[in-house]
Formats: C-alpha cells, sequence, structure tokens
C-alpha cells in the first residue's frame, strides 16, 4: 500500500528526493516522513544506544526516531525531524547513528549486550580506574553515541533577527487558535498567530470532522481569506513560539526558507523577539503510547499520527493495520483508515466494555504484548483473557491518550495540575503572568469545546486589556468525550519501551526504583529519560505513571516534570542571527582609517577598533624591522600616531573640580586653567582602575582621557560618581571620544612641525611648557586643542581636531614635515616607546594592581576623600611589596616574553618561590635587546641584581638583570625641552 | 525583561548595564573615623534576598541614566524604577 485517495497534497506536482541514496518520489504538501511512509519505508532510523531499527511513530515535532541528516555538504543538518520537514524537489537526507547502512549497523551488536547498559550504566561503569576517563572512556563514548553528525563546515546561510509587539499572541493555530485569533483580531486588537506547521488548522488538517456539515478546509479557506483582509492581524506559518521570557517577551523561530532548495540570498530562519500583552497557549496536544515488549519495531507508530498521515497525506505505510488503544479516540483511526480502503486486523482495547465503532474485529478486554519484525512490523501478539495469538499487521497505532502540550505554561515554574477527568498533567497556577492555555492545552480535546474555549480566551484577554470583543459565529462541530482506561504500560517480560529516542524502558525505571532514585529529578538523571532532543514528548508522563505504580503513590503525589526552553531545537545559526563574522560586533574605524589603509597600514583590533599596527615600507620583510624604523624615526626626528581612540570625556560645570577631584587617587584640585595632569583612577576597593591625562581647559571644563580598553566602563564610572554618589555636585559629563581626532605628535622636530601648522600661536616652551593644553586653531582656522603631553618619552604633543578633520591633519602633517622626517607610527611603535619610557598601561592596569604596585603609592592623597583611596591603605594591600621594575636580559641576545614568570636564580620555579610576572615586553631598538616591565616583589631593593623568567611553556628559562623602569630620558630632559 | 524607565517607558532591560545592589548608594565618607571599617562593609558585604531587591541599572545604550530598579529577584517582577540621582539626593535630605 503506498498512497491512499484524498488528503491535502498537489498530485498534480512531483518532487523527487532521495533517502540513503535511493530515489524517491512525494508531491507539495508532503513532509519527508509522509513521502517515505507513502513509498512504503516504515524503517527511518536507529535509536541512541542500542541502534535498535527505528520508524517514525508521530506527525509532528514530538518525533522522537525519525532523526535524519538532512541536505549534504556545508547544509548538512544533524537530528532533523523527518516529521516536520516539508518536502521540496531534490531534498537529500540520510539516516544517522548507523554504520555500514541502516538496515545492517555494526553497533546493533550494543543491543545484545543490554543488560549491561541499564539505567546508570555510565555512572557505575566508568569510575574507574580515574585515569582511564579522558584517554579511553570518553573517547570510546562519544564516538558510540551521539546522533547525527556535524557538516564541519561554516553555515553558508544568512539569518536574522527581529521585534514584534503585539496586544495578543496567539500560539497554535489549530481549532482553539484559529477561534482566538479569529475573535481578537476582529476586534481590532494587535495579534499575532503563530504556528510551527507550515499550514494553519492543527489537528483540523488530520480528521475527517464537519464543520457545519462540510470539510473542515472550508471553513479553514473561508478563515484565512478573512486573516489575509485583517491588517491588524500577522499569521506566521513555520514559526515556532520555543519559550516564554520575563514581561510578555516570546522567543520564536521562523524558518523563512527551509522549505526551499537554497535559501541564496536571503535569510533562512529568523530569530523573532516578540513582546506581547496577553498571549494564549493554543499548542494542542501529543498523544501516549503505551509500552510493551518490543514496542519500538519500526511500524508501531501513534494511533492519532496514523490518522493525520492517512487523512492529510494520503499516506499508510502497511496494506493491513491494527491498533492498541484504551481509549475510544483510537477506534476513530480504524475508522478512518477503513474508509480510504486500508484492511484492519483488529482494534486491541484493555477495557471489557467497549463496543466498535465499525466494521473492524475488535479484541476487548486484551493487550498487545509483544511484536515481531526486526526491520519492519510483521505481526503482534494479543493478549486478553489468559490466552495469547499472533496477529499479522504492518502497522499498529497505539494510542494511550493524550497529554497537554503545556510546555510553555511551565517555563516561568509553572506547576502542571493532574487531571483526572483526562488522566492527564494540564497547565497549572504559577505559569508564564498574561498566558492562558485554550483548547486541547489545556484539556479541552473536543473540537467544539477547543473552537469556544479559543474564543472565550481570546474574549477574556482583550477584556484584561481594556478592549471588547464580540464571539464570533463558529461552526458546529463534534463535541465527543474522550473516554479512556488507565492503563499505562503492559507487563511483560521483554523490554518495552518508554523513551525511545533515549532507549529508556520499562526495566530501567524499575532499576533507578529498586536504586532509590525515585524523585522525577533523579529517575530522569538516573535513566536519562526525557533528556534527548524530544525533551521527552512522548515519554515523561508514562514514566511518571509507571514509577507511580511502582511506589504506589498516585502520580501528582510522584511528582511532575516541567519543560524547559527551547520546545523544540533552536540552532545556534539563528540565536547568532546573523551576527558572525565580521558582524560579530560593532568595528569602529579611526578617523585616518582610509589614509592609514592608502599607505598601506597592517591594522589590529583593538576592542571594537581597528588601529593601524604599524606601516610597512617597500623592502621592509619583517614587521620588527618596520617597527624599529618607526620607533628610531620618532625618536630622531617626529613621528605621527592616531589616538583617538583613547576615551575622552568631557566635565563640566560649577563644580567640575571637585568632582575631579573625588574622582581621581592623585591631587587635582591645584591644577591650573591651561594644564594637563596625569591621573589615577582607583576602584573602591582600592586596586587601580584606569588612568590618564585630565586637561583644564577653564575654570569649569576639563577633558579626562582614558585608556582605550576602559573608555566605556570608565564613563560608566563617571556617571555613577555623578548620578549615584554625589548628585548635589553641578557637573555635567558626556564622552567625546568620537568627536575629536587626536592625533599624538612626538619627537624632537615634534614642535618645528607643529609651528607649521598653528595659526599663530606661540608654542615656545616657556609659553606653552610640558603639561600645557589650550584652545586653539590650526591650518588657517580650523578649531583644534593642544595637549603637550608625552606617552613616548620625547617631546610631545598631542593634538584634537573635530573627527572629520583627522584624515586631513594627518595627511597635511605629514607634508608639512617630509623633511622634518615625520613618519607615521602604529600602536607597534606606541608600545615600545612606552615600555622604554616604563609608562602603565593596559598590561599593568590589568585590574589586580595597586597604586603602590605601579610606583605611585605615594601620589594617593591623604589629604582628601577619593575613590578607593581608604580601601589602597589596608594592611592587605600595603604589605603586598611586587613593584613595578625594568628587566633587561643578561645576554641581550635573549627573549624577554610577557607572561613569564619571576624567580630567585636557583629557586625551583613553584607558586611557593614565585616573585611576579613580566606584564610587557618588547625589543628595544634604543636597547638593541628585549626589554620588560614586571612586578617584582621587594623590587625597589633588587635594582642591579640577576633573576631569571621562566616561560615553562616554550621551555625557556632567561637571566634578567632588574633594573629602573625608565630606559628613556629618565630625569625627563627630553619632555621639557 | 523590561524595565519601566521613568522618562523614557519600558526599555529592554538589554540597553541597559547591571550594577547590583542599590546600598552602592550609601558611600561612606571617607575622611570620617572608622573608615575603613565602613568601607569593607560598602565593598564586600551585600544582601541577596531571595525576593524584593533595590538594584542598580546603568542606561548605557540610552539615555545614561542611572536607575533604582526594585525586582523581585525570585519572579523577576518589577515593582518600580527610579532615577538613582533622585534617589540619591533624598537620602542626602534624609541623612542630614
Amino acid at each position: 500500500m503506498t498512497r491512499l485517495s484524498g488528503g491535502l497534497i498537489d498530485r498534480t506536482q512531483t518532487l523527487r528526493f532521495r533517502f540513503d541514496g535511493k530515489d524517491y518520489a512525494g508531491h507539495p504538501g508532503d513532509t519527508l516522513a509522509s513521502a517515505l511512509l507513502a513509498s512504503g519505508v516504515r524503517l527511518m532510523g536507529r535509536s541512541f544506544k542500542y541502534h535498535r531499527p527505528r520508524g517514525v511513530v508521530s506527525a509532528g515535532s514530538e518525533e522522537p526516531n525519525a532523526l535524519v541528516e538532512l541536505r549534504t555538504a556545508a547544509r548538512q543538518e544533524p537530528n532533523t525531524r523527518a516529521t516536520t520537514v516539508e518536502l521540496f524537489d531534490g531534498l537529500e537526507a540520510n539516516s544517522q547513528n548507523r554504520w555500514p547502512s541502516l538496515a545492517l549497523d555494526a553497533l546493533e551488536v550494543n543491543d545484545l549486550f543490554a543488560p549491561f547498559f541499564a539505567a546508570g550504566f555510565y555512572y557505575k561503569t566508568f569510575m574507574w580506574p580515574k585515569r582511564f576517563w579522558e584517554k579511553l572512556y570518553e573517547p570510546m563514548i562519544r564516538r558510540a553515541a551521539g546522533l547525527g553528525r556535524l557538516s564541519m563546515q561554516p553555515d553558508p546561510d544568512g539569518y536574522d533577527k527581529g521585534f514584534l509587539h503585539c496586544d495578543l499572541l496567539v500560539i497554535g493555530a489549530g481549532p482553539a487558535g484559529l477561534a482566538a485569533a479569529l475573535t481578537a483580531a476582529r476586534s481590532g486588537a494587535r495579534v499575532i498567530l503563530a504556528d510551527e506547521d507550515f499550514r494553519l488548522g492543527g489537528r483540523l488538517l488530520a480528521e475527517t470532522h464537519l464543520l457545519d456539515d462540510r470539510p473542515a478546509t472550508d471553513w479553514l479557506a473561508q478563515v484565512e481569506a478573512e486573516f489575509a483582509s485583517l491588517p491588524n492581524l500577522r499569521v506566521m506559518r513555520r514559526t515556532t513560539v520555543f519559550g516564554v521570557f520575563d514581561h510578555g517577551v516570546f522567543g520564536a523561530v521562523e524558518r523563512v526558507a527551509d522549505h526551499l532548495p537554497d535559501p541564496g540570498q536571503g535569510v533562512r530562519q529568523t530569530l523573532w523577539r516578540i513582546t506581547a500583552s496577553r498571549a494564549i497557549l493554543a499548542a494542542g496536544a501529543t498523544e501516549r503510547h503505551i509500552p510493551f515488549a518490543n514496542n519500538d519495531r519500526p511500524g508501531v507508530m501513534l494511533a492519532g499520527s496514523l490518522r493525520a498521515y492517512a487523512n492529510r497525506w494520503a499516506a499508510c505505510p502497511a496494506e493491513r493495520v491494527a491498533i492498541f488503544t484504551n481509549n475510544s479516540d483510537g477506534h476513530r483511526t480504524a475508522l478512518d483508515l477503513a474508509a480510504k480502503g486500508v484492511d484492519i486486523a483488529g482494534v486491541i482495547d484493555p477495557r471489557d466494555d467497549v463496543q466498535p465503532l465499525g466494521d473492524y474485529p475488535l479484541f476487548s478486554g486484551s493487550v498487545v504484548s509483544d511484536a515481531r519484525g526486526r526491520l519492519e512490523l510483521s505481526r503482534v501478539e494479543v493478549t486478553g483473557n489468559g490466552r495469547s495469538h499472533w496477529l499479522d499487521c504492518g502497522v499498529l497505532g497505539v494510542s494511550g491518550g493524550w497529554n497537554p502540550n503545556l510546555h510553555l505554561a511551565s517555563h516561568h515554574r509553572g506547576r502542571p495540575r493532574w487531571s483526572k477527568a483526562i488522566q492527564a498533567f494540564v497547565p497549572g497556577a504559577g505559569g508564564p503572568a498574561g498566558l492562558e492555555a485554550a483548547g486541547a492545552a489545556a484539556g479541552e480535546g473536543s473540537t467544539h469545546a477547543a473552537l469556544q474555549a479559543g474564543a472565550r480566551a481570546a474574549q477574556a484577554a482583550l477584556d484584561a486589556l481594556g478592549l471588547r470583543a464580540a464571539s464570533p459565529e463558529l461552526p458546529r462541530a463534534e463535541d465527543t468525550r474522550l473516554r479512556q482506561a488507565a492503563l499505562w504500560h503492559v507487563p511483560g517480560k521483554g523490554r518495552a519501551w518508554v523513551d525511545f529516542q533515549n532507549d529508556v524502558t520499562v526495566k530501567d525505571i524499575k532499576l533507578a526504583h529498586a536504586e532509590n532514585m525515585r524523585p522525577v529529578e533523579h529517575l530522569k538523571r538516573w535513566t536519562t529519560l526525557g533528556m534527548a532532543t524530544d525533551q521527552g514528548k512522548t515519554a515523561n508522563v508514562t514514566a511518571l505513571a509507571v514509577m507511580s505504580e511502582l511506589t504506589g503513590k498516585p502520580i501528582p503525589e510522584t511528582g511532575t516534570t516541567i519543560f524547559r526552553p527551547p520546545y523544540t531545537g533552536v540552532s545556534l545559526s539563528v540565536l547568532g542571527g546573523g551576527d558572525t563574522g565580521r558582524h560579530f560586533r560593532p568595528r569602529r574605524l579611526t578617523p585616518t582609517h582610509s589614509w592609514a589603509e592608502a599607505q598601506g597600514a597592517v591594522f589590529v583590533e583593538v576592542g571594537q577598533w581597528m588601529r593601524a599596527q604599524y606601516f610597512p615600507r617597500p623592502g621592509e620583510t619583517h614587521w620588527r624591522q618596520t617597527v624599529d624604523r618607526e620607533v628610531l624615526a620618532t625618536r630622531a626626528g617626529v613621528g605621527l600616531c592616531d589616538v583617538t581612540t583613547l576615551g575622552k570625556v568631557d566635565v563640566q560645570g560649577a563644580d567640575a573640580g571637585e568632582f575631579i577631584n573625588r574622582l581621581y587617587c592623585n591631587g587635582m584640585k591645584t591644577l591650573k586653567v591651561g594644564m594637563v595632569r596625569y591621573g589615577l583612577m582607583l576602584r573602591e576597593d582600592g586596586h587601580a582602575f584606569d588612568d590618564g591625562t585630565c586637561a583644564r581647559l577653564a575654570e569649569d571644563h576639563f577633558v579626562v582621557t582614558t585608556t582605550t580598553a576602559q573608555a566605556g566602563p570608565v564613563y560608566r564610572h563617571m556617571e555613577f560618581a555623578r548620578q549615584c554618589l554625589w548628585p548635589e555636585l553641578d557637573v555635567q559629563l558626556i564622552s567625546t571620544t568620537d568627536a575629536w581626532a587626536q592625533l599624538s605628535v612626538a619627537g624632537p622636530n615634534a614642535r618645528r612641525l607643529l609651528e607649521r601648522l598653528v595659526d599663530g600661536f606661540d608654542l615656545s616652551n616657556e609659553a606653552f611648557p610640558f603639561m600645557a593644553c589650550a584652545g586653539l586653531t590650526v591650518c588657517g582656522g580650523l578649531r583644534a586643542r593642544l595637549f603637550r603631553i608625552s606617552f613616548s618619552g620625547e617631546l610631545a604633543y598631542e593634538i584634537a581636531v573635530p573627527a572629520r578633520f583627522g584624515a586631513a591633519l594627518m595627511a597635511r602633517m605629514t607634508e608639512l614635515g617630509a623633511d622634518l622626517g615625520a613618519t607615521p607610527y602604529g600602536t607597534e611603535a606606541l608600545s615600545v616607546m612606552r615600555i622604554e619610557k616604563g609608562h602603565a598601561a593596559g598590561n599593568e592596569l590589568n585590574g589586580q594592581t595597586t597604586a603602590q604596585m605601579l610606583g605611585m603609592g605615594r601620589m594617593v592623597s591623604t589629604k582628601k576623600d577619593s575613590i578607593g583611596a581608604v580601601m589602597s591603605r589596608r594592611e592587605g594591600l600595603v604589605a603586598d611589596s611586587r613593584v613595578l621594575v625594568g628587566l633587561q636580559p643578561v645576554d641581550p641576545a635573549d627573549p624577554v616574553v610577557a607572561g613569564a614568570h619571576l624567580f630567585a636564580e636557583g629557586a625551583p620555579p613553584g607558586t611557593e618561590t614565585d616573585l611576579g610576572w613580566i606584564s610587557s615586553a618588547c625589543h628595544s631598538p634604543h636597547l638593541q635587546s628585549g626589554l620588560g616591565l614586571g612586578f617584582l616583589a621587594d623590587g625597589a631593593a633588587r635594582m642591579g641584581e640577576v633573576i631569571v623568567a621562566a616561560n615553562p611553556l616554550e621551555g625557556q628559562s632567561v637571566r634578567l638583570r632588574v633594573v629602573s623602569p625608565h630606559f628613556i630620558d629618565p630625569d625627563g630632559g627630553r619632555l621639557r625641552a | 525583561m523590561l524595565i519601566p524607565h521613568p522618562l523614557l517607558g519600558p526599555r529592554d532591560s538589554q540597553e541597559f548595564t547591571y550594577l547590583g545592589d542599590a546600598g552602592l548608594l550609601n558611600r561612606p565618607d571617607g575622611m570620617a573615623a572608622g573608615a575603613e571599617a565602613a568601607f569593607h562593609d560598602y565593598v564586600y558585604l551585600r544582601d541577596n534576598p531571595a525576593g524584593v531587591h533595590r538594584e542598580l541599572w546603568f542606561h548605557e545604550q540610552g539615555d545614561r541614566s542611572w536607575l533604582v530598579v526594585t525586582r523581585n529577584t525570585v519572579t523577576h517582577e518589577i515593582l518600580g524604577a527610579e532615577l538613582a540621582r533622585e534617589v540619591a539626593l533624598r537620602g542626602q535630605e534624609g541623612g542630614q
């Protein structure tokens, strides 16, 4: 038997696809699972632990077995549920977790060793010997376990994310969801209707129920037409609402192009963040199965899914079908299949007092107790009244009742409530605020009840928002009550599967019970129940019922399991939403970026910034050659460097001076207008936070600079101080980092170069001394700020102009300074020069150092209260003798490596003998050797001593001489020249 | 999460940077006697309530206001938000 009659597939078109290398055909409207079933394929996968042959069980996203690797090459996606893959022409899928083939799997041998793989197997077996874990057990388990394989190639597709807002979000487009959306949207409220399926209708598509005596598809067509006319309603097909987050925020993934052979330039999936005032959970219900011996044979399916395949997809994978049901709903499957010409071998029902709904053999008071057919079901054993016989059938539909899909209702720790009436958990109290379940998700399973409940829920939701909605005319629909017997599993000797995907059997639950792993949380972890990719959608409640039977406690006392997001798997790609590679974070370019690019600069990422690292010239074959040249040219003539990335904060107000003084640990009160002072900020715990300069442009106007890395945190800290600590001060702050291009002009020719630039401004040492600052104009009227500060140890200035003039100023200066040796330099030369000068930078201000360690302990003023001052005087910090020193190799050829730790000569390297570490290192062209800055215990007393720097990672051990950190111009003569 | 900004209305919490307990508003006087002990408590000692908590959020990708947000740490319900500056000023008046 392949295709049946009818169904919601388009038979005028044929779609070709491949599964495990074999060609098949299907139609638009098919899923991969329905097309395979229609082709008579029952075997679709292998189980996780025992590698048992498995077939499709369900017709939806709860599918535990039919997981495939979809597509090929870079687009290969493992663990894709065949039941939710919309068929497209050229689709390629492969079964997984098998070798060499699906029918013949070498690891099926695991199944023979099943007694060894019982619950808690990993915990019990791989405990000893301990050293075997990393080398033997874990690699072995990793190879054998796991389902699909990753492509190991970058994801070639595009992803996006977006934000939506609405009054009401309706989750699920079955009868309840459609009635809710219709009710709410007609009132004019902003409504979003989301459904994971590609077609609206939910169970209406899978059933033969009539609405107003006509096929349900007629009503669906009418509703869809009205939906299309309502601009305030957004219908989102192929969209899974996977989680409820705080304050009415819902996460949803829209599979925009997963049904296309290739998304092309478009987006494959979109991550939506939907903010909804109210939400209705109309997610329907999932059918339960009934464990019996060998109930995992390919061909044992859920009865409702069998019905869905027959009615919606015109597919039935066998000519002879049996049904095993403990409830009235299962009988409908027999009716529907019989109506399509399928031979019903019989309906097996444990209830004694049950009547058949139609003309089919009924085995009442009976159960299915075993199944045969390793790769495809061939017969089932029917046991009743103490007698057993075998019944031939290719497919067995099983129904053990329905579990409401309450997952989202438990996302805020809402506790499900046990309903005796429907023998299932329904959404309980304490779930997400504003979310109400309706229809089958709330245990109201008939079509009539679902339609009515949806409309009512929408009215109530809008009412809470102060909106009014009239109840729409809803069609007449069936209103049969589900009658069922409590049969949770069929006792017997063979293994009866509860959780198909993670291979958990009734025996495992018994073992967990025997080993006292009885609370649900323990049961889950001991047996791995419900911990597979399907989160136990078809298994958890059944397992709970089995445990309840064993403990003799009723189910609600045994416990409940609540579900976490996501409802179904969400790919990391879509969570990234396209923020990968270059788009991972914002990329900030300095004002001179394009100029530096034209100069052939090599760039380096510094946080979000791209900075010129060095400027190679023709003939230079190694970066060190370039950097050495830039350093020497700066120290001999004049160097130019873009230092815009250093943070700048503009501080203004009558109390600006007082504010600054409380912020820095050193005294700032005496800073005169027109002068700059070095400043060190501490954290309140007494450690160094950041350093920079503070320029007083006017009595009530300061410009504070920060390091590049800490520009954000320092600004945040300053706003905290202004708003939270000292709100009484009249002071305003703004970050001007991006507003001003700032260029460093350093070297003995710096003044001569600037003289050619400024508009009649006196740059003489007397008029504009070291640490002076001023506002001025340059280049014939361009507004600028000039600071005489030096990071390199040379006569140096920093000049700032509005950012858009930065590149032009840089070009002008290299042109005007050609005869003065003007040389652009990058961050590498900048770093070499500051190490030669002994200036601290990010490596020294790493959050673990103090002012004292930086050699600035005496700078911390005791005459005032400033942030961190009190705690910096703590006994523990003061007692730390490590201090910043310079380190020079005894043999100039030896390398100096940052990160190396320092030890006394002859001392065995270890934590107890550790004397400190090298924080910064470079090759100094000035000294013609390596050079380091580091923190050394009793550093001040060790000047001239030789110590050892150990770099065990590279097997290096180098003798270094402890020297002053100031290698260049220790008396500051050049700065003041 | 949505933070009800007193000036800008409901804003996504992703626009904010979190700092911690609003007790940080009450910075001790560093020049007073016993300052070290007071700062020890200020820097290191925090309540960690399961329930209502007053905490500091910075609208970093917004108007750069520091807010005191009252949040139930168990349910994430937000019971109110004020400008930290106003809370601090009120505290100073109360303290004097």
